[in-house]
């Protein structure tokens, strides 16, 4: 399957609004969603670092 | 150990944490690599289809997303089940570590379902047998994380979690079979999934790479949220503070 | 064990008598959400046919719903549920006496009223029999599995809109089967097979649900 040339792979036949309006929001999603890892572990990070320097260390994991 | 290799080692969240970390570069790595794969078959290999010319390109991101929402719901009530029966805190953080992806994966694929359906059937949502559930499906995750939100009291939210998710996945045949039902009893003018184009043999590898593709992604996006619920949980305990240390 | 069944059921029953006003609550409820869909749809009478079963369906689905709320967080708050759950039986026993109790109260008033909603939608006579023999299937499964959605959602803040989420998408077979048994009658396709699934879930619903609430009662109340 080879495509003619690069505008006729993006025109995908006419449908290029359906094919790439999927993959686009595919990919959003998922950069969304690795962004939003980022950011939770940054806040975990912060969070850990707080409870260390002001909170007391001790066994008690399971504090609310 | 008689069998010499220790496997509730891992089930401390310390020694997870930091397995997890060594793991997830590699998974994020294979999906990357799994999904270019998969990509060039979609675009490259898979010749145009005869009847839905090249539309049908979408089936190789909503039948794998389909797939995985499926299977991480199966995983996440396994882990909550786990939980249950053996009390370990780390099953239970990996059942709602998994709850976001799955959710975002059924969403994806509701999302490129009506993008595929509207120039296939002309209708932007089909009330298809397996559409609904899947629709369905994305109201049974949004209930468990609902319900996780709604409990301050992080023992109490991963049981109450987890025994929705195993309620859940009790139900999840039966409204895939009445919906099924209820679907062939009102079959509309459109025509069901299951005649999808005849199913060229590079199609289903294109499907399968890309769906391999996804799990890796689901369990590198998991491991690290699940490092992340390890330390918001773990942090007044002695291993944090010392890694703190350790990295400071 | 049936005698302790008894115990709860009178308790529970002479309980609801007294704030006799939640259960027509429930019951007005129930006929307002079912004559909105008219209103909403229009007059035609042969639309309202086709619609009838489904529309008084899903109004006693929401008017179950509503009245889960009741169903332990009074004992919740006053404590006699910790007393009930230290109890020698098992606490399955008393779960299913207090679940019949909430189905007397929420689920049977519904399915007296129906045929009346049935005729306003000009149902004729063999659909509305069908209508009122699924709710008296259909009534007792809402009220097994809403139960398990007011266990885990105990005294938490918002609860009532929690429980709709959880419990709604595990409503959809009984709903699915309900509306099609009328429907199936209507159509003159016969509503056999939608009565004997509706039963079976009902059994299923009726051996499985009772632990699934002990279980998720004993979460929240640790």
């Amino acid at each position: 399957m080879s495509w003619n040339s690069w505008t006729e792979f993006f025109h995908m036949g006419g449908y290029a609004f359906y094919v790439w309006g999927s993959y686009a929001v595919t990919a959003v999603l998922i950069a969304g969603e690795i962004l939003l890892l980022r950011t939770h572990r940054r806040k975990a990070l912060e969070l850990v670092r707080r409870t260390v320097k002001y909170g007391k260390v001790g066994n008690n994991e399971e504090t609310a | 150990m008689m069998n010499g290799f220790n496997w509730y080692k891992y089930a401390s969240p310390a020694t997870f944490y930091t397995l997890a970390g060594r793991l997830i570069p590699w998974f994020y790595g294979a999906a990357a690599v799994l999904c270019a794969a998969g990509l060039y078959i979609a675009f490259f290999l898979a010749p145009t289809d005869f009847q839905q010319s090249e539309a049908y390109r979408i089936i190789f991101i909503h039948v794998p997303a389909a797939w995985m929402s499926m299977f991480i719901y199966i995983v996440m009530a396994a882990w909550a089940a786990i939980g249950l029966a053996f009390n370990t805190r780390l099953s239970f953080m990996m059942a709602s570590a998994l709850a976001p992806t799955g959710a975002m994966l059924t969403f994806v694929s509701l999302w490129t379902g009506a993008l595929w359906g509207k120039p296939t059937w002309g209708a932007w949502w089909v009330w298809d047998a397996r559409l609904t559930s899947e629709l369905i499906l994305f109201f049974l995750y949004l209930g468990f994380m609902a319900l996780q939100a709604a409990i301050d009291d992080p023992r109490r939210a991963d049981r109450a979690g987890a025994l929705i998710a195993l309620v859940g996945v009790v139900n999840v045949p039966i409204i895939y079979f009445s919906v099924k039902w209820w679907n062939t009893l009102h079959q509309g003018a459109s025509i069901s999934m299951t005649k999808a184009p005849s199913m060229a043999a590079i199609m289903l590898e294109g499907m399968l790479v890309m769906a391999l593709a996804a799990w890796m992604y689901a369990i590198a996006a998991a491991l690290s949220r699940v490092r992340s619920i390890i330390l918001e949980r773990e942090r007044n305990s002695q291993w944090v503070a010392q890694m703190m240390e350790a990295e400071a | 064990m049936l005698q302790i069944v008894n115990v709860v059921l009178r308790r529970e029953l002479i309980l609801a008598m007294r704030r006799r006003g939640d259960v027509l609550t429930v019951l007005f409820f129930f006929v307002i959400v079912a004559s909105l869909f008219p209103l909403g749809v229009g007059p035609d009478p042969k639309l309202l046919r086709l619609m009838g079963g489904g529309v008084v369906w899903v109004s006693a689905l929401l008017a179950a719903m509503l009245s889960l709320g009741r169903l332990f967080a009074s004992d919740y708050a006053d404590g006699t549920l910790e007393q009930l759950i230290l109890t020698p039986t098992p606490p399955v026993v008393w779960i299913t006496g207090k679940i019949l109790a909430h189905w007397l109260v929420s689920g049977v008033p519904l399915i007296l009223v129906a045929p009346i909603l049935g005729v306003q939608f000009g149902l004729s006579g063999e659909a509305l029999l069908v209508l009122v023999v699924s709710l008296l299937l259909g009534t007792p499964v809402l009220s097994l599995i809403g139960a398990i959605g007011a266990a885990l959602t105990l005294g938490l803040r918002g609860g009532g809109v929690l429980v709709s989420l959880l419990v709604l998408p595990l409503y959809i077979p009984v709903l699915i089967f309900g509306a099609g048994a009328v429907d199936g009658a209507m159509s003159g396709l016969g509503a056999e097979a939608h009565l004997s699934l509706l039963g079976s879930i009902l059994i299923l619903a009726f051996i499985l649900t009772p632990w699934a609430v002990s279980a998720a009662l004993r979460i929240s109340i640790e």
